[in-house]
């Protein structure tokens, strides 16, 4: 295959990935939480179970007028939508679906490229905050940057010990390495990047620069239409992008009965098992008040996230 | 957080809380797909109110006892010659009856005051307007609702007989026969009330009585006694 062609195909891929699996898990939120409510959900898009709710959404978001508020700063105020959407397809750019290089760009340093592309996530929602010169909008975004900022300690220290107990920063190397007892060796680092990873994607309980009963709707207050509909898809994707970092790192990616030829769905089904996970979280709790969401971040998941490192230090040394 | 001194395990209310939206996704939904699916009303639900035309005798007792006055009615009168009788009859003929529904606020108090069952519940609902002016229901369109009207329920077996059984009962006996509440429910009557009969056969009367008041020119059958 030329390189051109090799290319291409796996942009398309990605970019189709990147396209269908937020709708794929939208739709089962609604449908999760509905039924977790005793309700049915969308029922009439689509003729069958409101499986088109989705797409009938985006149509209705197209057809929207674009607002931007007079005191805006519009530049920042257009772009904010796409920074917080970009850093998300590029993610899934490294991230490894099956094994054999099935990924479609294997990146030596890929957990540190995946972590430093999740932290520009917090540049969208200051942008977006500031640009929109609404008082709820500010306080969502500050709100958003302190959690962002705080939450970004535990990931890393989480998703530190992983790669120190696989050897490599490689995402398909540390597949490669896991075992199935790391599940249990693992399992508090894994927590807390779970944990830590909700917060980053600001999904209930920790989506306090949202919180539409104090704040309208936080930084996202002032957009409308299309640019409203990508805060929206930005979020789905961030569901996608944690489920599938907790999946390739704690969970063992590929691994699983006939992961030769298998590997690709083993992926796939611990993606959205984890998925379910984070809706059905969604639907539990409610959400943190601020003050409790710093205590947990530095008196519960920092101190734990350390913790697992010098366990899988010391495990690593003396093995 | 941290005030959780008097909680047993850490974390236990998180689990449960999880427990429980498990469990609901697992049962069926209570949700009703109205439009698609006609609901499934309790009896004697009041919906709309229907007009039997051929019962009204324009008493105007419904209209007096509406709380809010909704219920219009016009009327005129009408000779009517009966053959080999002395002198003409004369009759009310019912002009106008309208009920307006965005006045109305659903006590039944006219269906229940009205003396000859011409108001009944029916409990179709669905008759909103875009004008509400269109609210007020005209004679044929309450005398439509009458196709609507379910049967009345069953009678309560344990329960007194109607007025009308009792009558047409004593009736039956002829003079000076035993009176309903004495013959109708034997079987279910306590063995201690066996003196109250007597008193209840002595308030039959009265209230017939009373209702023959309630009812001008009416009670062919009250009359008899």
């Amino acid at each position: 295959m030329p390189i051109w062609l090799d290319l291409i195909v796996r942009v398309v891929a990605v970019v189709a990935a990147f396209l269908v699996l937020p709708l794929v898990v939208g739709q089962a939120e609604h449908k999760v939480m509905a039924h977790m409510q005793g309700r049915l959900g969308p029922m009439y898009a689509g003729a069958f179970h409101g499986w088109a709710q989705l797409v009938a959404d985006g149509v209705k978001f197209v057809q929207k007028e674009d607002v931007a508020p007079g005191e805006a700063d519009r530049r920042v105020f257009r772009l904010a939508p796409i920074v917080a959407l970009f850093p998300y397809l590029l993610v899934l750019l490294a991230i490894p679906l099956g094994p054999n290089g099935l990924v479609a760009q294997g990146l030596d340093v890929g957990l540190f490229f995946v972590l430093a592309v999740l932290g520009v996530g917090v540049l969208a929602v200051l942008m977006s905050a500031w640009a929109s010169a609404n008082k709820y909008s500010l306080l969502g975004g500050l709100r958003g940057a302190a959690q962002l900022l705080g939450y970004e300690l535990p990931l890393v220290l989480a998703a530190a010990s992983v790669a120190m107990a696989a050897g490599t920063l490689s995402l398909p190397g540390i597949v490669e390495a896991w075992r199935p007892w790391w599940l249990l060796w693992q399992a508090p680092a894994a927590i807390v990047f779970f944990v830590a990873g909700l917060a980053e994607i600001r999904r209930p309980p920790f989506d306090m620069p949202i919180a539409d009963s104090e704040l309208v709707f936080g930084y996202m207050t002032e957009y409308t239409g299309l640019r409203f509909a990508f805060f929206l898809l930005a979020e789905y994707v961030g569901i996608i992008v944690i489920a599938a970092l907790t999946t390739v790192l704690f969970l063992g990616g590929w691994h699983g009965p006939f992961a030769d030829q298998l590997g690709w769905l083993w992926t796939l089904v611990k993606i959205f098992a984890v998925s379910f996970v984070i809706i059905w979280l969604r639907v539990s709790f409610p959400r943190l008040r601020e003050d409790q969401l710093q205590r947990l971040c530095w008196l519960v998941l920092v101190p734990l996230a350390l913790a697992q490192l010098v366990l899988t230090a010391a495990v690593r040394v003396l093995t | 957080m941290s005030d959780d001194g008097e909680r047993s395990t850490p974390g236990k209310g998180l689990v449960q809380g999880l427990a429980v939206t498990l469990k609901t996704m697992t049962q069926r939904t209570t949700t009703q797909q109205y439009p698609d699916v006609e609901p499934e009303l309790p009896p004697r639900s009041r919906g709309v109110i229907a007009l039997l035309e051929e019962n009204c005798t324009v008493c105007m007792l419904c209209a007096r006892e509406c709380p809010d006055w909704c219920i219009y009615i016009d009327s005129h009168k009408e000779e009517v010659v009966v053959p080999g009788a002395a002198r003409s009859r004369q009759r009310n003929v019912l002009d106008r009856f309208d009920i307006d529904f965005s006045l109305c606020m659903y006590c039944g108090i006219c269906i229940e005051v009205c003396p000859f069952d011409a108001l009944h519940w029916t409990p179709e609902f669905e008759y909103a307007e875009t004008d509400v002016l269109d609210l007020l229901h005209s004679k044929d369109r309450l005398g439509d609702w009458m196709r609507t009207v379910p049967p009345p329920p069953a009678h309560d077996v344990l329960g007194e007989p109607s007025k009308e059984e009792a009558t047409a009962a004593r009736k039956a006996a002829g003079p000076g026969a035993a009176t309903a509440a004495k013959t109708a429910r034997p079987a279910a009557r306590r063995p201690a009330a066996a003196a109250p009969p007597a008193k209840a056969a002595g308030e039959e009367p009265a209230k017939a009585a009373g209702d023959e008041q309630a009812k001008p020119g009416s009670g062919e059958a009250e009359r008899e006694r």
